[in-house]
């Protein structure tokens, strides 16, 4: 008895550790004052973040890369899926495989680096187009890898019974395989919009002057005087915290909807 | 079923040959030669300099996967114990920081730790001295630790919840005490998900620029500070750079070699 106590308080310990600077941080974005002593309540910082026209078009700037990139990506990496499945050869899966883990395992730094060497040799200057492509190649791995699964579970006789009933091997495929390996395609643009949305360490090396986001976050948080940045935070942790939570009650819901199924049939 | 789509992974195989494999084969050209284009060893030998920096990267790195290990470990392992529900909600718990921008968290921590931060006004207010917090190897291995952490635990967790509790069970009836089942029963089971939170948190640890520029200071550039600096900044050269970065990719290798070996030898030892 005594012993589950002390496990419960060690693991509220490390969520303490886990929230405590952001929740100091969201309660001095309310601080009238700059620093980090209580100086009274304001709005002050929230106003002065939607007036900074450089935090706004990053923003925008990061909504567009992500939105191009992650649909990009979703067609690329949903194409290569549905080819490497049907390929024959072993070894040449096998090299796919590993060529799609190689963004996955290399530092973000290296990855970074060799696009911007690439694009440098090419005589690229950065911008739209280089970050664009480097947003791509980081996320078409994870794309790839959330529909390829999907695609080894559908049963074959199901495709097969599609066409014994009528269907064009085209229809089949569009009333089959389709519905199996839509989860997987939604999971995959999640994923990869998300990513393209947080990047940083790839983007500042490809995006030449181009400020995205985190670029902008970053110049600010070096110099160490912007408080609109505890602000901007808060306005993140929130939206996070909502889009969190929506999804997982909603997935909860599911679950226990099926276990009641379960139930009643058994 | 068959379906003959083969020609559909050529855009693929041609993109990631364009923007994975030749942007690398890229870092080992310029890293050969010198401004003009020609074979040169002078970026390789003058990269050696930085060696000293690449041990403290390792190390602190090393020090922030052994902090996050055993911090992670128990916390896993009472998550993955917990009803369905319960550990759904925990899993979110740990999520949620790791879904903000990484930036945003070393910036809170830093708000925390910097010289006029949370932690000095308030030792201020009642009467103390303020420490020095910030631009410390302590505050760089903070960082790593409180960015990296829930890369340990979600590893570790989706392993440990995967242990069926009637095995832990088995072991108690067996007479084996809580240390025991752990040693003989947990930590061997456990033992892929140690290994891919170990790379999850050393690769971008031993790697980071961000983490060391912002809480430890020029005292504490680490290798990752000096590969930015060389590509962007103010020691602007990209063959020196990629020399640099050959040698980070290097060390990033060896440890993943070490440890996937490590790995394999685990689960045959447990078959045995």
């Amino acid at each position: 008895m005594k012993k589950s106590k002390l496990s419960g308080i060690y693991a509220a310990l490390i969520l303490l550790f886990l929230y405590a600077p952001i929740i100091i941080l969201i309660v001095f974005s309310f601080n009238s004052e700059k620093g980090y002593s209580w100086q009274g309540f304001s709005l002050k910082w929230y106003k002065e973040l939607f007036a900074n026209e450089l935090i706004i078009e990053s923003f925008y700037n990061t909504i567009i890369v992500a939105l191009i990139a992650s649909v990009f990506a979703t067609i690329l990496g949903a194409l290569a899926a549905l080819g490497v499945y049907s390929m024959k050869n072993k070894m040449a899966k096998g090299l796919i495989q590993n060529v799609t883990n190689l963004p996955l395992l290399n530092p973000e730094i290296v990855t970074g680096i060799s696009l911007m060497l690439l694009f440098a040799a090419m005589r690229f200057s950065g911008g739209w187009v280089t970050l664009i492509i480097a947003h791509i190649t980081f996320c078409v791995p994870s794309v790839f890898l959330s529909i390829l699964p999907k695609l080894r579970q559908i049963n074959k006789s199901l495709y097969e019974a599609a066409m014994d009933l009528g269907c064009s091997p085209a229809k089949a495929f569009q009333k089959v395989v389709i519905p199996e390996i839509m989860p997987g395609i939604i999971t995959g643009f999640l994923m990869a919009f998300t990513y393209s949305l947080d990047d940083f360490v790839i983007s500042y090396f490809t995006a030449g002057k181009l400020n995205t986001l985190p670029i902008t976050i970053y110049s600010m948080v070096k110099k160490r005087v912007s408080p609109e940045i505890n602000a901007l935070s808060t306005l993140l942790f929130a939206a996070v915290f909502i889009i969190l939570l929506v999804t997982n009650i909603r997935a909860i819901r599911k679950e226990k909807e099926l276990e009641r199924k379960r139930a009643a049939r058994s | 079923m068959n379906i003959k789509a083969k020609w559909a992974s050529y855009p693929y195989i041609i993109w990631m040959i364009l923007f994975t494999i030749i942007p690398l084969a890229m870092i080992v050209y310029f890293a050969f030669t010198d401004s003009d284009g020609g074979f040169s060893f002078a970026n390789i030998q003058q990269s050696a300099a930085h060696i000293p920096t690449l041990v403290k990267s390792i190390y602190l790195a090393a020090i922030s996967t052994v902090v996050c290990l055993v911090l992670a470990y128990p916390f896993a392992y009472y998550i993955s114990r917990k009803s369905y529900s319960k550990q759904k909600m925990m899993v979110m718990l740990v999520m949620l920081p790791m879904w903000m921008n990484f930036l945003l968290r070393t910036h809170a921590l830093s708000a925390l730790i910097e010289d006029n931060g949370v932690i000095n006004t308030l030792l201020m207010k009642i009467g103390l001295e303020p420490i020095q917090m910030i631009n410390t190897q302590g505050a760089v291995v903070f960082g790593m630790v409180y960015n990296y952490l829930p890369y340990m635990i979600m590893p570790l967790y989706s392993i440990m919840t995967k242990i069926d509790g009637r095995t832990v069970e088995a072991a108690a009836d067996l007479g084996a005490n809580a240390l025991q089942t752990h040693r003989r029963l947990i930590l061997p089971m456990s033992m892929p998900g140690i290994i891919s939170g170990i790379t999850m948190v050393f690769v971008p640890s031993v790697s980071t620029f961000v983490i060391s520029g912002l809480l430890g200071g020029s005292d504490n550039y680490l290798i990752g500070d000096i590969i930015s600096a060389q590509m962007l900044g103010s020691a602007y050269n990209l063959n020196y750079g990629s020399a640099t970065s050959l040698l980070l990719m290097l060390v990033v290798l060896v440890t993943m070699i070490i440890f996937n070996s490590m790995d394999s030898e685990d689960t045959e030892g447990m078959l045995a």
